[in-house]
């Protein structure tokens, strides 16, 4: 008898267990289900016999992925795993997009990845590209490594995605025709945070910068939007301390931050190498938002509005992970692309960049809004996302910042302030 | 004689109070709201499967049938009590559907695996996938139901399927984001909204060439935020109205000379819209402010406004019975 009732609490507890793993996001049992149900269907279907659509293929086009091995930096969370795949699925699953828009109109895509090792010399293997004939780029590299790129010859017939750097000094003194930028700027970023900050009156900040050049870089642009937007920085400050905080957070952040009275600690570290050690360890209570706490960015693993549930879900599937930045970046660039070529039905280098840059183009990318080129600089404008470790704060623009032409170009540095010439 | 007046009474009361329910799938609550529309009040909420989004109904008023997009199936209920009946099959993420004349077929659009899946209604199962472009979501069919369209929401085309075939006759490219295909009452247009391009495309069935572009200007309103979805028209060949998303507005146009009647001011986020049987009530779920606009077809004045559950999406009303 009594095993009957342990029969019962453990049914209970199983049918318990189930509902807890059916959380609203997919679980990976359930990414695992569709992807069982999924090939079923797909043999299903191919026992039927083939049903595509698809028209004769007119046009072929190749692209190619860049990006460099890079060394492994030291572990500083062991929260998230360190990549080497960013933007490869990106791409791949914008290829696959492409091409069934293709399939309709008779478009063929392909991309080739390349990835430059350590012991290699980037400008000889882009060059080697180029000879091959290659026109078009997706390039996962950073600024000084894009400046080499320009370096080769026959550079001017072909163009480059940048889906990695942020630097503002490639949007203007260092801009180039046919270099085009999806991922937002240093600039765009700051003031995207900046605007929230204004609207919460949040005006007084105490500037923490890390080490490194793209700290600085990021800091840089934050002062910039301060200006702009009329915020007193109290006090800056540049962390230097090496050390592995993971222990010792708890004594320096306090006495770092002392005796300053502000309203939010801006952080500038994009690594990460004490920007999460800062939050609840601050002398006074304060919010810490820049690369850490409520962050400014293009993508974020709790972005689920306008349909970024379905490429969050499709990305996870295809990858067996969330979606990073330079995913987002990869995808949008190979769209854009796919976007262009459908629409003028040419894969001139010419005809894409005309378009592209041009006031037809506009792009579904999941934001609400549809993101295109500015036309002075080649950078993307989109909205921004400010999100929380887990949940989505805000997206900039924010309401009441108006613009002639569009709300997005109240973010970052607007034709009249840009020193681009193409 | 009392009891015959008492009779009239009952056969009365009762057909009042089954006709004009109008049913509300709220997105973030897993609920369906039921409004009566001559009182303007939520008269019930029910629990429905994960985020229910599309929702259709039988031409008898018995049967509604709930998108369960993250369960991945259909859900039939009772029209009267919602009292889930049984389960569709579908593909994953099913967001738009559409019945056949006959209520034998139906096509879901599943936005996470572009295809069209068709659903045997008597047998209860799949009896064909239709590859479509990435993200379908919209579903238009002709009064004789030989022809569907569905658009594609990041391919960014209306795909004219043969129901006899179940195949793709032809691709039509529109603009970025399309969300929804509606066939005129003479079935000689099909319109299509796109959300990020902002227009609505009027495409000619039977040549598939686009004979009109409509746009939209809003003074004072950003171009980016007016996002057609929801398109409706009247049967008597007058008005079209269309759903301006986050512009907050219903555009009304002449269905004949596609020109720009009118703006009509609604709530937050409008997507959705549907007609009672007699066309004179247009209601419209607005997503962000979580309610729903009734709108006056004659005055084309906005009567009152309904608040429902979180995220309203999608509404359908229930024929005169």
């Amino acid at each position: 008898m009594r095993s009957i009732y342990f029969l019962y609490i453990f049914l209970i507890y199983f049918c318990f267990g189930f509902f807890i793993l059916e959380a609203r996001e997919l679980s990976i049992k359930q990414i695992e289900e569709r992807k069982q149900a999924d090939l079923k269907r797909l043999k299903e279907r191919e026992k039927r016999g083939n049903k595509k659509f698809s028209k004769e293929i007119t046009l072929s086009t190749k692209l190619i992925f860049l990006s460099m091995e890079r060394k492994t930096p030291p572990v500083l969370s062991n929260l998230d795993p360190i990549l080497d795949d960013e933007g490869f699925y990106g791409v791949k699953l914008a290829i696959e997009d492409n091409l069934t828009t293709g399939r309709f109109v008779g478009h063929d895509y392909k991309a080739e990845f390349h990835r430059v090792l350590l012991d290699e010399n980037l400008k000889s293997e882009f060059q080697k590209l180029l000879n091959q004939g290659n026109k078009l780029f997706i390039v996962d590299l950073n600024e000084k490594e894009l400046k080499t790129l320009f370096e080769t010859s026959n550079s001017e017939e072909i163009i480059i995605f940048n889906v990695r750097s942020k630097a503002d000094s490639l949007r203007n003194e260092n801009c180039k025709k046919n270099l085009l930028h999806v991922p937002p700027s240093y600039s765009m970023l700051s003031d995207a945070l900046t605007q929230y900050l204004v609207k919460k009156k949040w005006n007084k900040w105490f500037l923490v910068t890390g080490p490194d050049e793209n700290d600085r870089k990021y800091a840089d642009a934050l002062k910039k939007s301060a200006k702009k937007f009329n915020i007193k920085i109290k006090k800056e400050k540049v962390w230097d301390f090496s050390a592995d905080l993971r222990r010792t957070a708890g004594k320096e952040v306090p006495i770092f931050t002392k005796g300053e009275k502000y309203d939010v600690l801006v952080v500038a570290d994009e690594k990460g190498e004490f920007g999460e050690y800062l939050t609840y360890r601050t002398w006074d209570p304060r919010p810490i938002v820049g690369t850490q706490g409520l962050t400014p960015t293009s993508w974020h693993r709790t972005h689920e509005q306008w349909g970024a549930t379905q490429m969050q879900n499709r990305f996870r599937r295809e990858s067996g992970r969330w979606m990073k930045e330079v995913d987002y970046h990869a995808w949008t660039a190979v769209r854009s692309i796919g976007e262009a070529i459908t629409r003028t039905s040419s894969n001139e280098v010419k005809d894409i960049r005309e378009y592209l840059l041009g006031e037809k183009f506009g792009l579904g990318a999941y934001k609400g809004v549809k993101v295109s080129f500015r036309s002075w600089n080649g950078q993307m404008r989109q909205p921004i996302l400010l999100a929380a470790p887990r949940s989505m704060v805000s997206v900039s623009p924010q309401e009441g910042y108006i613009h002639p032409d569009s709300e997005l170009d109240t973010m970052g540095k607007d034709q009249p302030e840009s020193t681009c010439k193409f | 004689m009392i009891k015959f007046i008492f009779c009239l009474f009952l056969i009365f009361v009762a057909k009042t109070s089954f006709a004009n329910l109008a049913y509300i799938t709220n997105e973030k609550d897993n609920t369906v709201s039921i409004i009566d529309i001559k009182k303007n009040k939520v008269i019930k909420t029910v629990e429905v499967g994960q985020r229910p989004r599309g929702i259709i109904m039988s031409k008898d008023g018995k049967l509604v049938l709930i998108c369960a997009s993250d369960d991945d199936r259909v859900e039939v209920r009772e029209a009267k009590t919602l009292k889930l009946k049984y389960y569709l099959p579908s593909g994953p993420d099913p967001e738009l559907f559409i019945l056949s004349p006959d209520e034998e077929t139906l096509y879901i659009a599943n936005e996470d695996d572009a295809m069209v899946t068709v659903v045997d209604m008597n047998d209860k199962m799949i009896i064909d996938d239709i590859p479509v472009g990435v993200e379908p979501e919209g579903m238009g069919l002709t009064n004789d139901g030989k022809v569907l369209v569905n658009t594609s929401e990041t391919t960014n085309m209306a795909h004219f399927i043969d129901t006899s075939t179940l195949d793709i006759s032809e691709n039509v490219l529109v603009d970025a984001r399309p969300r929804v295909a509606m066939f005129t009452p003479n079935d000689e247009e099909v319109w299509v909204s796109a959300e990020i391009g902002g227009t609505v495309k009027v495409i000619n069935p039977s040549t598939k060439e686009v004979t009109h572009t409509i746009g939209f200007e809003i003074p004072g309103v950003n171009e980016e935020s007016i996002q057609p979805v929801g398109v409706q028209h009247t049967k008597d060949g007058k008005y079209t109205f269309v759903a301006l998303g986050p512009a907050n507005r219903i555009a009304v146009i002449d269905q004949k000379t596609k020109e720009l009647i009118k703006y009509l001011l609604v709530g937050q986020r409008v997507w959705q819209l549907a007609f009672t049987p007699d066309q004179k009530t247009l209601l419209t779920t607005n997503g962000v402010s979580n309610d729903v606009s009734i709108i006056d077809v004659d005055k084309l004045k906005v009567k009152k406004s309904v608040k429902v559950g979180r995220f309203p999406w999608g509404v359908v009303i229930s024929p005169e019975s």
